[in-house]
């Protein structure tokens, strides 16, 4: 990330979400439960020129580190983020997103009649992650496609 | 290859194994006084949380032939089911009293959970609208039966396109034998749902909708022919509008080509004319008695690996 691209201050300790798909940042913020009503700084960049995606989106959160649930949340709508941990304005940690073979409990089947949106029976939703030029999601049980633009109504 | 197997979906299976099992049940439909008594002491259980009469009774009569016992979980508002416990819980319970269990349910994916807990054999006897693997291979043994081949043939599919799943089924193992061209006849308000055209268009089957079949009456070699039901349609007279149209009569049979034949899953209504069955081309009581064979081919390769 260079000074240039840099429209908002460093943040002394937080996480910075980095390369994700242009127009995905609020999917993000959606996964990540962000209301505004918080009592931290949220900074949210748009369309920011990329030299990887062309354009990208950017988000930068004070004092929280994510969960890993919300990292593999996240890896489904921005498969080749990158997560930087901040402390004291510098990146401590930094790894990219890795979107899971299956995700487990996290995300609803969007078919109604799926055996997995029964209530009182103990199971748990099972997804297979489809990944091709845009993750799809698959229910394992009965075969109902989540697409990559779905998933956020979907999350449990 | 089929030892402890579950058969939750058609396309759990590749075109070997699907070969192999008719080729089992041909020769178990060649033996005119079957001696394969080897299930003794083996236990089936039927579990239908849906009403069938005709499936069911199918499993438990290849269990009985071939020497072992049946269970039946009961009507569902008769059993535990209707005290609450939930559909987990009676499956469980099914798995310690069987060696295998035959469901259907009219929720998706429920065959597939209960293979994942259960010890046995989970065969899935027709789910939701998608699945209903045992028909399809029964439809496909009778069409391998009468072609020796279940490759390049042109299907007429008529009826109700959208929510028989016995047609979609059909349509997955399209994915395994490829057909020549397949044409999907149904009134448009029953037409594939859009998930079952994106799988032929990207399995690179061939196919074309139609609102009625008369124009592929002399092309298709199989006409696969099923109810529509009255209820689906929003408008009770649409349905006295289109019904006529997706009837099979004498006449029509006879502009069919030599050898077409005409299946369907059964129970029929009024879609396939009583004076049909005496024709040639009806091959239905055929499939629904090879039926039988399949299936007690199937309950001996999973339970024996035979």
């Amino acid at each position: 990330m260079s000074e240039k691209e840099l429209r908002v201050t460093k943040i002394e300790n937080g996480t910075v979400i980095d390369h994700i798909p242009a127009g995905r940042a609020l999917d993000v913020i959606r996964i990540l439960g962000i209301t505004g009503k918080e009592n931290y700084t949220v900074a949210i960049l748009m369309n920011v020129e990329s030299k990887k995606l062309g354009k990208k989106d950017l988000i930068k959160i004070e004092n929280r580190v994510l969960e890993p649930r919300e990292a593999q949340l996240i890896s489904l709508v921005a498969p080749d983020a990158t997560l930087n941990v901040i402390s004291n304005f510098e990146v401590k940690e930094k790894y990219k997103l890795e979107p899971p073979e299956t995700i487990e409990g996290l995300i609803r089947c969007p078919n109604e009649l799926c055996i997995t949106n029964k209530q009182d029976e103990p199971i748990l939703p099972k997804l297979k992650v489809v990944k091709g030029s845009k993750i799809v999601l698959e229910c394992i049980y009965c075969g109902a496609i989540l697409t990559s633009e779905e998933i956020t109504r979907f999350i449990l | 290859m089929w030892l402890n197997r579950d058969v939750i979906s058609i396309l759990d299976f590749n075109k070997e194994e699907l070969l192999d099992l008719f080729s089992k049940a041909k020769l178990i439909e060649s033996l005119k006084e079957n001696n394969l008594k080897n299930l003794k002491g083996k236990i089936l259980t039927t579990a239908f949380f849906e009403p069938s009469t005709r499936t069911r009774l199918s499993f438990q009569a290849a269990m009985l032939k071939l020497g072992g016992s049946t269970l039946d979980l009961g009507e569902p508002s008769i059993s535990s089911l209707a005290k609450g416990e939930n559909i987990s819980d009676t499956i469980r319970m099914l798995d310690y009293y069987s060696d295998i269990i035959v469901i259907r349910h009219k929720l998706e994916g429920v065959s597939r959970y209960a293979a994942e807990i259960c010890e046995h054999p989970v065969i899935n006897a027709g789910e939701g609208t998608k699945e209903h693997p045992t028909q399809t291979m029964i439809d496909l043994y009778e069409v391998w039966k009468t072609f020796k081949s279940l490759e390049n043939l042109t299907y007429a599919i008529i009826g109700d396109i959208k929510h028989a799943r016995t047609i979609s089924s059909l349509i997955l193992s399209f994915s395994i034998f490829k057909p020549r061209k397949v044409y999907l006849v149904s009134p448009l308000e029953l037409r594939a749902k859009e998930k079952i055209r994106s799988f032929m268009e990207f399995n690179g089957i061939l196919y074309e909708e139609l609102t009625t079949f008369s124009e592929v009456l002399e092309e298709a070699d199989v006409f696969y022919v099923t109810r529509i039901q009255k209820e689906r349609f929003s408008d009770p007279y649409e349905y006295e509008k289109v019904k006529g149209s997706y009837i099979i009569t004498l006449e029509h049979i006879k502009r069919m080509k030599e050898g077409a034949i005409i299946l369907h899953p059964l129970p029929r209504v009024d879609e396939l004319s009583p004076k049909v069955d005496s024709s040639k081309n009806a091959a239905y009581f055929s499939q629904a008695r090879g039926g039988l064979y399949l299936r007690m081919a199937l309950l001996r390769a999973i339970l024996t690996g035979e």
